[in-house]
């Protein structure tokens, strides 16, 4: 059974409806949380005044709403082209787009009304102990929106896990190991093993994460029921980590599968391929320690395998889907449409931003990196320039199909986006260097104009996707009728 | 330090500029024959796989000698600061240390995890632990520089995390 044997499914109105809706929420919450990111710099630039505690709760929901946002991005891009090798649950598909909706809507009330600010990480004790900057009902309301959300994605990937296993009978086979061991020609399509990838990963990561947020919700009302910080934030930070990183590679899924279309080029599986995704699975979930490198009470062999894991994670990125998409194109007669030009930016910003990433995983680097500025540096690279635009090119793709050409205003939402995102991912690696703390609401007068001029950089980015989003969203309505 | 982290980051993604923009540039001369495309591709993989093997390896073997976990061992000489965040301020039961020993920060958390960052007077970050409630992290740093030197806060604990700082004062 070779890849090209299966007969593509169509996807049925409803399932194009929801999957609109995934992308309009996608764009409007995205160009949200950038104003929200906007105002932090303006306010760190000293250019207006929101104070410590607006600050605070601005940044707990620009971090919370950036991670949830690019998943709605990613799993849109992974449903759909899974959706055409087998029959996934529609109605599943529109829970997790409620269920996201209703989540962020709690959590934007815990934060601007409740006073809610402990940031997306709510490291464990600090959302029972605001020194009455919030209520614990705001704690609450915020992490049970956090958990629904979760749910949402949770019950998306148990549904791909459903219809995975019905094609394929086990993960095993979904990730292509009989043909990667010599067992079998069989070859799972791309999508199925990403997808297979994605599942393992992410539902560890968000067990892990609703286990951890349920227990700090009934810390908020007994404060007797305890956990350990060091374990909470283990738990934290390996859903978070992991969470983070399958929205790049849901969204990767559109490089594997729109760039062969438009370059008129096939891009087969072969064991290298199988392989990278076998790797990237197990270092998906064994990498995170990573961030707890400055946790100088963790095993010292821990420290050192995350470092380790961090260098060997980045190979699949750059030997295998980086180098094979830039072998793709090579002196092809790729058409250069808004949707491949994204493609092409999403796949430079994820390669590109792994680069400081790696650096800054190494522990004596990290010792003098970690919590500066050039953490939203290397992930705003690969998440900004990477993802969304990976994301904003299947949008392109959804809304106009393959025969759009470039339009003059959509170049100029490219350059902006591009000129910005380097200005904002270059400002805040340089601030890095410099040592500039994140989650700073102020700053001390050295680091005022590199905020400043973070500002003008978010300013570009935000009117570039304004104006992809409004140019992709005129269509999207049309688009869902035509199936 | 952190300016060759910042040199090496830029040269590095410098270089993955211009292969992406000269793929760019080759397909304003297209071929049609991709199949000897892949076999040039798939040898040339070869190598930048082992490239990035070999340098993986050298930054391994040269980066993690020294770690610095795990420290609790007092050698002769060291001078011992033990040091205590709270929502929002730090508590040191020393503010001066010397030049050229070994300074031990014995860390601790009355509240919330916190982040001890040593800065200098240029304002370089140059030594960090998280400080978590429930442990003791010890930091080992030996200055060679005197000056008044800022402990930041680099872990976000609340509403004035940006004011929690304080002070240590290093002498010949």
């Amino acid at each position: 059974m070779a890849e090209h044997d299966y007969q593509y499914l169509e996807h049925t109105p409803a399932a194009r409806k929801v999957l609109t809706g995934y992308l309009a929420v996608f764009g409007v919450v995205l160009l949200l949380m950038m104003t929200f990111g906007l105002l932090m710099r303006l306010n760190q630039g000293t250019l207006i005044g929101l104070g410590a505690d607006r600050f605070y709760q601005t940044l707990t929901v620009h971090g919370t709403g950036m991670v949830g946002v690019t998943g709605m991005g990613g799993a849109a891009i992974m449903w759909y082209f899974l959706g055409r090798h087998m029959r996934l649950s529609v109605p599943v598909l529109a829970f997790n787009l409620v269920a996201f909706i209703v989540g962020a809507a709690m959590i934007l009330y815990a934060a601007f009304i409740g006073g809610f600010a402990a940031g997306w990480t709510f490291l464990w004790p600090l959302p029972a102990k605001s020194m009455g900057q919030w209520e614990i009902g705001a704690a609450a309301l915020h992490m049970s929106g956090l958990l629904l959300i979760g749910v949402g994605f949770l019950l998306l990937h148990l549904d791909t896990g459903r219809a995975i296993i019905g094609k394929y009978g086990n993960l095993a086979r979904a990730l292509g190991w009989p043909h990667l061991f010599g067992f079998s020609d069989e070859k799972p399509p791309k999508v199925v093993v990403a997808s297979t990838m994605a599942l393992i990963s992410n539902t560890l990561g968000l067990v892990s994460g609703a286990t951890v947020l349920a227990i700090s919700i009934v810390n908020l009302y007994v404060p007797s029921f305890t956990i350990d910080p060091l374990l909470a934030k283990n738990m934290i930070y390996f859903f978070g980590h992991v969470f983070i990183n399958i929205t790049i590679y849901m969204a990767i899924i559109a490089v594997y599968e729109l760039l062969p279309i438009y370059t008129g080029r096939e891009w087969k599986v072969n064991r290298v391929f199988l392989a990278s995704w076998t790797v990237a699975t197990v270092l998906m979930v064994a990498v995170y320690p990573h961030h707890l490198l400055m946790d100088l009470n963790m095993p010292a062999w821990v420290a050192a395998g995350a470092q380790i894991a961090s260098y060997i994670s980045g190979m699949p990125i750059l030997v295998v889907t980086g180098y094979g998409a830039l072998m793709l194109l090579y002196r092809s007669k790729v058409r250069w449409t808004t949707t491949t030009a994204l493609l092409l930016l999403g796949v430079f910003g994820w390669a590109s931003g792994s680069l400081p990433a790696i650096l800054d995983a190494t522990i004596s680097v990290n010792k003098v990196m970690h919590n500066t500025l050039w953490v939203p540096g290397h992930f705003h690279t690969y998440l900004l320039l990477g993802q969304v635009s990976l994301v904003f090119a299947f949008m392109a793709h959804f809304s106009h199909g393959t025969e759009w050409a470039k339009g003059t205003l959509n170049r100029m939402g490219v350059g902006l986006f591009l000129l910005g995102g380097l200005g904002l991912t270059h400002g805040f690696l340089f601030s890095g260097q410099s040592s500039v703390p994140r989650r700073y609401a102020e700053y001390l007068p050295e680091w005022v104009g590199q905020a400043q001029f973070g500002a003008l950089a978010a300013a570009l980015v935000i009117s570039g996707a304004l104006i992809l989003f409004v140019n992709f969203l005129s269509r999207m309505p049309r688009q869902c009728k035509t199936v | 330090m952190q300016q060759a982290v910042w040199v090496t980051s830029v040269a590095l993604m410098l270089i993955a500029t211009a292969v992406f923009v000269w793929v760019v540039l080759s397909t304003r001369n297209p071929t049609d024959d991709y199949a000897p495309i892949i076999k040039k591709g798939y040898g040339f993989r070869k190598i930048f796989f082992g490239a990035l093997l070999a340098v993986t390896a050298v930054a391994t073997a040269t980066t993690l000698g020294q770690l610095p976990y795990a420290l609790a061992a007092q050698d002769e000489g060291v001078q011992v600061v033990n040091a205590t965040g709270y929502q929002w301020y730090w508590e040191l039961d020393r503010s001066e240390v010397k030049t050229g020993q070994p300074v031990q920060f014995r860390l601790n958390a009355g509240d919330v995890t916190h982040g001890f960052g040593v800065y200098n007077k240029d304002l370089q970050l140059v030594a960090q632990s998280q400080v978590m409630p429930g442990y003791t992290n010890i930091l080992d740093y030996t200055f060679e520089e005197p000056g008044v030197y800022q402990i930041l806060c680099l872990e976000y604990c609340g509403v004035s995390h940006h004011i929690m700082m304080g002070e240590i004062t290093v002498t010949n």
